[in-house]
């Protein structure tokens, strides 16, 4: 460590973040370190990951009036950034995109990746078929069963989905799984970590990435409005939607910023995925955050109805927002979440990912309480959940 | 601590021309009453240096063996507090030196400075954890170092050769060489490059260098304790444990140790 380290090169928000991995990977860090902060700088890299987003992901996304669901809310200015309308359907693509151009900017023709839900996964899978790379993604065993439809997407796209069975079979080992394979394969492979999660500088490259969503929001709504948001609102499982679309607002300070967590069954029962509002300091994936364990520090298993914020851990950077107090965060059940889901579709014809609907079931309870403009990250569609919720509802024999 | 420190014991070997035999386990396996037993074995056959593992449910540096023998501990019932007394009642009788082995979250979670305190007290002489690299935490690095165990660094076959005398000053005892990019577990067939890239990292740090991950026979064991001055065995060695118990563990270290004595 240098005695005074730049605040670009810094490796922590706070005290949060760091390099927390085995020795091996130390040089892949720091190679892609370097070929990140190389292409931050490049304005060749750059203008083809700006045309890659507008052609081929449909950036800019549409900013929404969500005026029937305000309505019901009891708030007249409410609008939904549609990160839904993205290709592949979620924000993850803004995202991998710009970590495949890296890796081919190293060298590096063999990709992994992790997936709960099976959205990063798809995007990972879509990124490589547009740049001929190789892929390969782990998802949990029982994530395999909840999103079969989304481990045929990715082989269609040509990757190949290696079921993970250790642990708790879902989000939280695939990622072990992952850097295994990493760790074995440091020289000819890059791992697209899907959230801002993992060691330095991964936490801040995606953040960077997505940070397009808030950037975009932000002007939006002042075009649209002349004005900033009261406060905007996002889910957060790793987090990498709420830091893309806090970003841009962070120096904002009248701006509230809001990030929802998976409250589960409940606080109470021990079933979420509340990692904030219930967890404490710790290490996981390569880096210090807030992190769901038990008195003897082993890693506590989460729970969501939603299989993308189903995972113990959450971003560094959140974890630092979070004890400055630039951000609050909240969190909602799955019940919530699940009439949020079921609201939205039947107000405004938008079926919303279940990760998203928390965002939106905090608008709903809260929504009133806020003066002024209110900014929401539809962060993914709900097409990949109508399966689940069918069952869930008893509906499964329609399927 | 033990009276005879790691150092200590890496040179007796050197003056006894022999490599230092250094049998990794995981405590609470295969039961949670297991461990002491476990480790009389070892060091009643051949063992000079134990690494024992205090399981975290997240292994991300061991392959499926360790993977599975940490979660198996885990379902046990195995705490760090518990891992510890173990180690207590192993030190009244033997004074062999135990390197514990673990990932950082569990020695947060209880807490750095007594973590370091309680496990000296119950007789270990060093600490390895795999998830914090040279240079990663350098306030928690530097309490470890000033601590009375030895912290044991590990380079990798990916470590750049200008980063290893770094790696080497902050750590003592010994040097783990890595002895390929991957996880723990056992491999039929050791690298080539292995015995250029060990003499080269023996010639720029002034300690005992052992090698690890892969080594799985005594023909392994023979080609790297021909170049290193330890020979860590892990998976392997569980997998006997699983087969056979403690019977065939201890069958297996005998064969280790007569296969790294043997002159070459």
């Amino acid at each position: 460590m240098t005695e005074n380290p730049s605040p670009m090169r810094s490796d922590r928000f706070g005290a949060f973040g760091g390099r927390y991995v085995p020795e091996t990977l130390i040089r892949a860090l720091d190679e892609l370190n370097d070929a990140y902060d190389q292409a931050r700088g490049d304005t060749e890299f750059q203008a083809h990951l700006s045309t890659l987003l507008a052609d081929f992901a449909g950036r800019p996304t549409p900013l929404y009036h969500a005026r029937r669901l305000g309505e019901a809310v009891g708030h007249g200015a409410l609008y939904l950034k549609r990160e839904d309308l993205n290709h592949t359907g979620a924000h993850k693509i803004n995202n991998t995109l710009g970590q495949a151009l890296l890796a081919l900017k190293m060298g590096k023709q063999r990709i992994i990746a992790e997936t709960g839900a099976g959205q990063h996964g798809v995007a990972t899978a879509t990124a490589c078929a547009l740049f001929d790379l190789d892929c390969v993604v782990y998802m949990g065993e029982e994530d395999v069963d909840r999103q079969a439809l989304n481990v045929y997407r990715m082989e269609l796209l040509g990757a190949e989905v290696r079921p993970v069975g250790s642990g708790t079979r879902t989000l939280k080992d695939a990622t072990n799984e992952a850097i295994r394979d990493w760790v074995t394969n440091v020289e000819t492979t890059h791992y697209i970590i899907g959230s801002v999660v993992g060691p330095d500088p991964f936490p801040r490259m995606v953040r960077d990435f997505q940070s397009v969503i808030g950037r975009e929001a932000r002007a939006q709504l002042l075009e649209v409005l002349g004005q900033l948001p009261a406060a905007v609102v996002a889910c957060v499982g790793g987090g990498s939607n709420a830091i893309g679309i806090f970003h841009d607002f962070i120096e904002d300070e009248e701006v509230q910023l809001i990030g929802v967590e998976a409250g589960g069954a409940g606080l109470e029962t021990g079933q979420h995925s509340a990692s904030l509002a219930a967890g404490m300091p710790g290490v996981l994936h390569g880096s210090l955050s807030y992190l769901l364990q038990d008195p003897d520090g082993q890693v506590a298993p989460a729970h969501s109805i939603s299989a993308g914020l189903d995972y113990p851990g959450v971003g560094p950077e959140h974890s630092f927002l979070k004890d400055t107090q630039r951000a609050q965060y909240s969190f909602v059940t799955d019940d919530a979440a699940l009439d949020a889901f079921h609201q939205l579709s039947e107000l405004e014809g938008i079926i919303p990912a279940l990760e998203s609907a928390h965002a939106v079931a905090h608008v709903i309870k809260h929504g009133s309480e806020y003066d002024g403009p209110l900014l929401v990250c539809l962060s993914g569609r709900g097409d990949k959940d109508v399966a689940h919720v069918a069952r869930i509802e008893g509906r499964g024999s329609l399927l | 601590m033990s009276d005879i420190s790691i150092s200590a014991a890496f040179e007796a070997c050197r003056a006894n021309g022999q490599s230092a035999l250094i049998p990794y386990i995981t405590a609470g396996y295969p039961t949670r009453t297991s461990t002491v037993q476990v480790l009389d074995a070892l060091a009643n056959h051949g063992a000079d240096v134990i690494e024992l593992g205090i399981p975290f449910s997240d292994p991300l540096a061991d392959g499926p063996t360790i993977q599975k023998s940490s979660f198996v501990s885990l379902e046990n019932g195995t705490t760090v507090e518990g891992v510890l007394e173990d180690l207590r009642v192993f030190r009244k009788h033997s004074d062999i030196p135990i390197v514990l082995f673990t990932y950082l979250n569990p020695v947060l979670r209880y807490g750095l400075t007594s973590f370091l305190a309680d496990a000296e007290a119950a007789g270990a002489s060093g600490l390895l954890m795999t998830d914090l690299p040279s240079g990663s935490d350098p306030e928690l690095e530097s309490e470890v170092i000033t601590s009375p165990l030895d912290l044991i660094r590990l380079v990798a076959p990916t470590t750049p050769l200008n980063r290893v005398p770094g790696v080497a000053s902050g750590g003592s005892g010994f040097l783990y060489y890595i002895s390929r990019t991957g996880v723990t577990g056992t491999r039929s067939k050791l690298r080539d490059e292995l015995e250029g890239e060990l003499t080269s990292i023996k010639s720029a740090v002034g300690m005992p260098v052992a090698v690890g991950f892969g080594i799985s026979t005594g023909e392994q064991a023979a080609a790297a304790g021909a170049v290193a001055d330890g020979v860590v065995v892990g998976s392997a060695l569980i997998q006997t444990l699983e087969r056979g118990g403690v019977a065939e563990a201890s069958q297996f270290l005998t064969s280790l140790r007569l296969a790294l004595d043997r002159p070459s």
